[in-house]
């Protein structure tokens, strides 16, 4: 972090902010995949679909160098304190942005299959669900960027609201298989989508508990927001 | 996630019956004062390691604990070094018996030029510990197992311990403190002049010798402090900056001093 002393083997701070931009410029493409994927629903554009498929591996290709630089740190300047806790993070940063890089293509899979079929009601609630996931990744990573585990703690406490959302959500689309089957192709797909874009939350919410970790050296303290994904327990009963 | 658990998290300074204490300990070489108020608890069978750079006082520190600076003209030393809640500075201390107790190895090996068998037996003999010839050789069969040496000097215990290799000399050295059953074992860099291999041995030996010893160990090597022990004090310009549990020191160390010398961004 910038107010810190450097290290008196000035390379070794080189290598720490290599690592640290990897991160930021995954962040960055883990969350464009995101605009993309949603605008290819919205948009119905199959196209910019194909596009957000193919540009994952960009992000899976950054896991990897974050791997092996990684590795490679732990092994030839064994960091202590700080500096371990820094690289440790990045190993899990990492790791969760490749996975919301993967739902992010996803998403964009179930677009192309959704874009042939007659559009549905509920394709609305689907991009403010995305965009505050995409809210969230942002702040995250200037948590991240910034070193304040305060923000990372409040990021943390937003998932909240994604989780709410896919909650009802889930409700809605049950209602539509049950009024039409017709519904259940595209609503199916919807309720996956959905689900990804939930997945992407608890991604972040990780990432967040892990910079609190980073910059704290202790754990963030998980008491105070319950985890309720309602979904699992929903059940709707038939109109008679 | 965390590395460590929460409970590892709080320092300790003092701890409920110590093996040895250092209470308000203050040394100075002439007008140069090398500590300043040292405060620190070992525990019994444990590994404490204390580090610093170098001129921080660790070594000073070290040497107090079994009265090696007594013979140092123009020492001053204030404050109390207790073993077993005993004064060890009180004027009725037998300083042959307490070095008995407390046994020390040092920085290079230093074995005398005699057989390795005779350094092992040294000890033994001058302290009286034996009556007859055989207790004497079991005794120092013990000490080399203990010191993981028997295996490889068993055919040539009449041999010069001068050439053995140095990792085996440092070895022997061990086997010669543990000779006598000293309750605390002081090691002053014991692993400075040695390849990894025979450091590997040695710090094998002294995660062995814990369950039987209280072990303080003097090291430059972090990395050596964080595999051996269990506490660890860092001293810096003759202070005692911060001690606690050796897994919290290296990955969440609370002072800002202890934080710059172990990420390597001092001074």
């Amino acid at each position: 972090m910038a107010d810190e002393k450097t290290h008196i083997v000035s390379s070794f701070d080189e290598e720490l902010t290599r690592l640290n931009n990897i991160i930021s410029q995954m962040g960055g493409l883990a969350e464009s995949q995101l605009i993309s994927a949603i605008r290819s629903i919205v948009k119905r554009d199959s196209e910019l679909a194909e596009k957000v498929i193919i540009s994952d591996h960009r992000i899976d290709a950054l896991e990897q160098e974050v791997q092996d630089f990684a590795v490679r740190l732990l092994a030839l300047r064994q960091p202590m304190a700080d500096d371990l806790r820094q690289v440790v993070t990045t190993l899990k940063l990492s790791n969760d942005l490749e996975r919301i890089g993967d739902l992010a293509k996803n998403i964009a899979k179930r677009a192309q299959v959704l874009n042939q079929i007659p559009p549905i009601r509920p394709v609305q609630v689907i991009p403010n669900m995305a965009r505050l996931a995409q809210e969230i990744i942002k702040d995250v990573l200037d948590a991240y960027i910034e070193g304040d585990a305060e923000k990372a703690q409040r990021v943390w406490a937003r998932d909240q609201e994604v989780d709410d959302m896919y909650n009802s959500l889930f409700r809605e689309l049950l209602t539509y298989m049950m009024e039409d089957p017709r519904n259940i192709t595209a609503s199916t797909h919807m309720l996956f989508i959905a689900k990804n874009i939930e997945r992407i939350g608890d991604h972040a919410t990780n990432i967040a508990e892990t910079i609190y970790y980073r910059i704290k050296g202790e754990d963030l303290p998980t008491d105070g927001r319950p985890k309720n994904d309602a979904a699992n327990f929903a059940v709707v009963e038939p109109n008679e | 996630m965390a590395v460590v658990s929460q409970s590892a998290m709080t320092a300790q300074p003092s701890v409920a019956s110590p093996k040895m204490t250092a209470r308000d300990l203050n040394l100075s070489y002439g007008d140069n004062q090398a500590l300043f108020d040292v405060n620190l608890d070992i525990v019994e069978r444990q590994v404490t390691a204390l580090i610093g750079p170098s001129g921080c006082g660790k070594s000073t520190f070290l040497r107090c604990m079994n009265r090696m600076n007594d013979t140092i003209d123009g020492v001053t030393i204030k404050g109390e070094v207790t073993l077993d809640g005993r004064d060890i500075y009180d004027k009725r201390i037998d300083v042959v018996q307490l070095r008995a107790r407390i046994g020390m190895v040092f920085q290079k090996p230093n074995p005398f030029p005699k057989t390795i068998y005779d350094n092992v037996a040294y000890g033994p003999r001058i302290h009286g510990l034996v009556n007859s010839r055989d207790e004497l050789d079991q005794i120092v069969m013990t000490s080399l197992e203990r010191a993981g040496l028997l295996k490889e000097v068993k055919d040539r215990l009449q041999s010069p311990a001068t050439g053995l290799s140095g990792g085996q000399q440092q070895r022997l050295c061990i086997a010669r403190a543990v000779a006598v059953s000293p309750e605390v074992i002081l090691m002053d860099e014991p692993c400075s002049a040695l390849d990894p291999i025979a450091t590997a041995k040695v710090e094998e030996l002294i995660d062995e010798l814990r369950s039987n010893y209280t072990i303080v160990i003097v090291t430059h090597s972090m990395q050596q402090a964080a595999r051996v022990s269990q506490r660890t004090a860092f001293f810096h310009l003759g202070k005692l900056v911060e001690v606690g549990e050796t897994d919290q020191i290296f990955t969440n160390p609370k002072d800002e001093r202890t934080k710059g010398y172990i990420t390597g961004r001092f001074g």
